[in-house]
């Protein structure tokens, strides 16, 4: 019988797995090389004397922020345009989210009802739908609203349709997707006797599926606030524009004011989305 | 053998009764519509004159057939490489500083510094990556390198958050065992908690990345690099033929991202 010496406290034992794990290491290391070059990683820029002079100065004006009556008008002027333009964003993708909704949802087809399976020109018309939803959301709310903003010139118009646009797309996809979740047996009872589609609707799959469906609507409406600022950065009005204004005016303290009011917004609509919520739930 | 007998509507379920504070509820909310509809100063008049439906179609005629010259296309190639490259390098930052925020944030270090560091986060994560790049381009100047940065700092707020719950859910046990035998703090962490919370870590980390990757593709419109950037130069210059072709790599890009997440999920779950 042999003796297995105990290891000396000093030494600390050698970790079983480092080959495995300097291999990886390595391995990440050339992967990631290339990645380094090519977006321009160069974080000496940042002790760079001139840019820690600039950076100074603009961080200096953030204390204190601006509180001008003239400028915190202005400030909550944007913060209701931001609101605004969020709120009939929403409104105008539902308005088209609804009746696509009704378009896609398969549960809702009434050319299947006793065949084994659906219309050829039902499914071609359902898929043509599918599709113009998936290119709706596909392009980013930011480049929507930077076309927009070409066509109908600086402003929350631009804004308000590029919201629209996007949320549509993706509005319409869970939508459907709740709807083909629930129970299936109520709307298939009510289309099998006759019923519209609308009323299978209304009286089958909505009672179900209501609070999910507006649920999701409310965290939607959250993120079109949080999305409406970011797209004022390409002019489309509210708190971004001016966001955008003063930072490139370098006015610290116009733009810490407005990052306080836009982290205040923030997590205000969070609050109500989280209190609406609740109440459904 | 009786039938049953026809349901009578005397047998149905009174309605519910009608809530004041939903009552009130919806009033507000359509009192918000409206006066968002009210308030907001639309340009829609010139939008539906013959004159804008003119220039829309002028516009929309612009972007037929994509820019297909091949410098143009190697330059786009670029621009997506460096729109991945960011985002791969926000995320990798982020991790690493979000696992280094998550120790404090998790109770590590006693609430007091728990409180303080989960506020950062919340700051850190409140701010959108928009934001973050067009402050960093101060301190980091126009280019890809303002636009890791500002991926890194959102989604360390994220991780960060993600992170530290994550390791206050894990099972103080195996730590507590080594460290009764006498490992280390660092080692008994290392060995014990991190090696149990990892895969869940690692899977937040790669659905982040899936995220910034459609959040680097756009962060160019304020000069961070990549995609976003290439985008806005051509519009700015109303070369809408080569726009376009951006905006299609930007489709094909976040198609290709949604396709292998969806593939690799797949072959996870089976």
């Amino acid at each position: 019988m042999r003796l297995v010496s105990a290891i000396p406290s000093q030494i600390a034992p050698a970790d079983p797995a480092w080959r495995g794990r300097v291999a990886t290491f390595v391995v990440a290391l050339v992967i990631l090389w290339p990645m380094l070059v090519a977006s321009e990683f160069t974080p000496w820029t940042l002790i760079d004397a001139q840019s820690l002079r600039a950076t100074g100065r603009f961080l200096a004006g953030f204390v204190p922020p601006a509180h001008s009556a003239e400028f915190l008008m202005i400030a909550l002027e944007a913060t209701w345009q931001t609101i605004a333009m969020a709120t009939a964003g929403m409104t105008l993708a539902l308005a088209a989210a609804i009746p696509m909704t009704l378009l896609v949802t398969e549960r809702l087809s009434v050319s299947r009802i006793g065949q084994p399976a659906m219309g050829t020109l039902p499914r071609l018309i359902r898929q043509a739908a599918r599709w113009l939803l998936v290119l709706l959301r596909s392009v980013p709310e930011l480049v929507w609203a930077l076309l927009f903003v070409r066509v109908v010139g600086l402003g929350p118009t631009a804004g308000v349709l590029a919201i629209a646009l996007t949320y549509s797309g993706m509005l319409g996809k869970v939508y459907a997707e709740i709807l083909e979740s629930s129970d299936a047996h109520a709307t298939d009872t009510l289309l099998k006797n006759g019923s519209t589609r609308l009323n299978a609707l209304l009286y089958g799959a909505l009672p179900e599926a209501a609070s999910e469906l507006v649920s999701y609507t409310v965290y939607r409406w959250e993120c079109a606030i949080r999305g409406s600022v970011v797209m004022g950065f390409v002019g489309a009005g509210g708190l971004g524009q001016r966001l955008d204004e003063s930072m490139k005016m370098l006015a610290g303290g116009e733009v810490s004011t407005m990052l306080l009011i836009f982290v205040a917004l923030v997590a205000g609509a969070d609050l109500v989305s989280k209190m609406l919520r609740r109440r459904l739930a | 053998m009786s039938n049953p007998a026809p349901m009578s509507l005397t047998t149905l379920p009174p309605a519910p009764r009608p809530r004041w504070s939903t009552a009130l509820l919806v009033l507000g909310l359509v009192l918000l519509i409206v006066a968002s509809f009210v308030t907001l100063p639309w340009k829609l008049r010139d939008f539906f004159s013959t004159d804008a439906v003119r220039t829309t179609i002028e516009f929309l005629h612009g972007f037929a057939p994509p820019e297909l010259a091949s410098n143009f296309l190697r330059k786009v190639a670029f621009a997506t490489l460096e729109t991945v490259s960011m985002s791969a390098l926000g995320t990798l930052i982020a991790a690493v500083m979000g696992l280094l925020l998550a120790l404090p944030a998790s109770g590590r270090f006693g609430t007091v510094a728990r409180g303080v560091v989960r506020s950062i986060l919340n700051v850190l994560r409140a701010i959108p990556e928009l934001v973050w790049a067009s402050i960093l381009l101060i301190a980091a100047g126009l280019g890809p390198f303002a636009g890791s940065l500002a991926l890194a700092a959102h989604t360390t707020g994220v991780l960060g958050r993600l992170f530290a719950d994550a390791l206050e859910n894990g099972s103080p046990a195996p730590e507590a065992a080594l460290r009764n035998n006498g490992a280390r703090p660092l080692l008994a962490f290392l060995y014990a908690t991190l090696p149990q919370t990892l895969p869940q870590m690692v899977s937040y980390t790669l659905y982040r990345w899936e995220n910034n990757i459609r959040a680097a593709a756009i962060l160019g419109v304020v000069g961070a690099g990549g995609l976003g950037q290439l985008l806005k130069y051509h519009l700015s210059l109303f070369q809408m033929q080569s726009a376009a072709t951006v905006i299609i790599a930007m489709l094909l890009l976040v198609a290709g991202v949604d396709a292998t997440s969806f593939w690799l999920r797949r072959g996870m779950t089976r």
